[in-house]
């Protein structure tokens, strides 16, 4: 068998998926940690002050990309909702429903702190612009799938259920990303761009993009941690998951 | 065993479905008269003066509308569920996506279309402005089913909960948002002397979507609450 495609059945193993994220996640916190760290330093000291909006703008070193993770985040969790219902891959469950709620924390942390830059700049904490509004039902459909997924006794079967909801809310990612381009309301455009230039200062930019990637690394870590315990749980009948127990107790 | 045509077995569906609310027809306005209510509260909260009530007439009949109809949504399989009738739905050899489509037409025709017809009493209630009432009534033509569609996959994915109310609401009205967002459009457009074809055009088109994708999507859903 090829090599990375063996790899990848075993990747699916519980088992082997929990040492091998055991031993990924020190590294992930670590390298979130420095990259926050770094990316907030940069953002909140190096970086030059906006010609209009002074300090007030280095809120966005939070805002945009807890925004990029609300999107990123569900669509990860989609994605692997689809591989579950369609391979019924345990591993896939797991990873979709851990991701629900860390992808929600990041959705509310873009909402505070958008309003909280709204109220100087706009003048209001809150207004019903597109952006915002199509936001907000992200939150909702996060907190949609996690209700669903504790409603339903059966674990596995709750996992599909709130993963076909998932997959059912996908609509709504391009309406969130492209709400500021078929409606012209207050929130601004895209400033950061992947194709063609950017429309910000590459000194005010460096920090934002360090901090999109150390929050990629956050997810990561945060995913795998809430993963493994699920594992442990759903998985408490089997063998391997009882010796974890045992070995936890004796070196207690 | 010949277990005859699928249109045959539709045809079935929809006449027991029709037979069995026709037994409890007296259930059968309760949307209607909840809608009633809740338009009545408004005036109350709000107070009477016309031309108030009036700039808020067309969306107040679309949420109050919207509201009973996710009310409703609960009874679409929950007696079937109830007797054992919707498993074997599921294990019947006739596409199970079709039979839902009966099922949710049939809801369709006996909660949202009381509701519909009572709708240009609801706005004579709230002094709708004229001009409006033709741009509403389409809107909630087109909006309804939708909603019924829509709010069936949820269902679907919740029915074998005891008290599946309030998650239910919660599953469903984020989807129901940019339902309400372009048929409020439409009636802020007609109130306003605009044209009104844009809303009504992508509130049509996603019908059409509906129509056909859930079904299939409510059938799958049924599959993993049933399984």
């Amino acid at each position: 068998m090829n090599p990375l495609v063996l790899w990848f059945h075993k990747l699916g193993s519980p088992p082997y998926f929990y040492r091998l994220a055991g031993r990924l996640l020190p590294w992930l916190w670590g390298l979130a940690a420095i990259g926050i760290a770094a990316g907030l330093y940069g953002g909140l000291v190096l970086a030059p002050p906006d010609y209009q909006q002074s300090d007030a703008f280095r809120i966005i070193y939070i805002h945009v990309p807890s925004a990029w993770m609300s999107l990123f985040i569900y669509f990860f969790m989609a994605v692997n909702g689809f591989i579950a219902l369609v391979w019924r891959i345990k591993l896939s469950e797991i990873l979709a429903m851990a991701a629900a709620p860390v992808g929600a924390a990041f959705t509310f942390i873009c909402l505070a702190t958008g309003s909280l830059w709204g109220k100087p700049m706009w003048g209001t904490w809150w207004t019903w612009d597109a952006r915002l509004t199509s936001e907000l039902v992200l939150l909702f459909l996060y907190l949609g799938v996690i209700g669903l997924y504790h409603a339903i006794e059966d674990r596995r079967q709750a996992a599909r259920a709130a993963a076909f909801l998932a997959l059912i809310g996908i609509v709504n990612l391009p309406i969130v990303h492209f709400s500021v381009k078929w409606w012209n309301t207050l929130h601004q455009g895209s400033t950061v761009k992947l194709f063609g230039p950017s429309l910000i200062d590459s000194r005010m930019l460096w920090p934002l993009l360090i901090m999109a990637v150390a929050t990629k690394f956050a997810f990561a870590a945060s995913l795998l941690s809430r993963a493994r315990v699920d594992l442990l749980e759903l998985e408490s009948g089997k063998d391997w998951a009882r010796q974890i127990a045992l070995a936890e107790e004796t070196s207690a | 065993m010949s277990h005859g045509t699928a249109l045959g077995a539709c045809r079935a569906l929809i006449v027991r479905d029709l037979a069995l609310l026709w037994r409890r027809r007296g259930d059968a306005l309760n949307p209607a008269l909840f809608a009633v209510m809740v338009i009545m509260l408004f005036p109350f909260a709000l107070g009477p003066e016309p031309q108030m009530l009036g700039r808020i007439a067309a969306g107040t009949v679309l949420v109050a509308l919207l509201l009973a109809g996710l009310l409703s949504l609960d009874a679409l399989f929950r007696s079937d569920l109830e007797d054992g009738s919707l498993e074997q739905l599921v294990l019947s050899p006739h596409p199970l996506p079709l039979l839902l489509a009966c099922k949710i037409a049939v809801h369709w025709l006996t909660t949202a279309l009381p509701l519909l017809l009572a709708a240009p009493l609801l706005g004579e209630l709230l002094f709708l402005p004229p001009q409006v009432l033709g741009t509403l009534m389409a809107a909630l033509a087109l909006s309804t089913p939708l909603l019924s569609l829509i709010g069936a996959v949820c269902v679907a994915l919740t029915v074998g909960m005891r008290r599946s109310g309030m998650l239910l609401a919660l599953l469903v009205l984020p989807l129901y948002v940019p339902v309400l967002i372009f048929a409020a459009g439409a009636c802020d457009a007609a109130q306003q002397g605009l044209p009104v074809a844009a809303p009504l055009l992508w509130l049509g088109a996603a019908l059409v979507l509906a129509l056909v994708l859930a079904p299939l999507a409510c059938a799958a859903a049924l599959r993993i609450s049933l399984s």
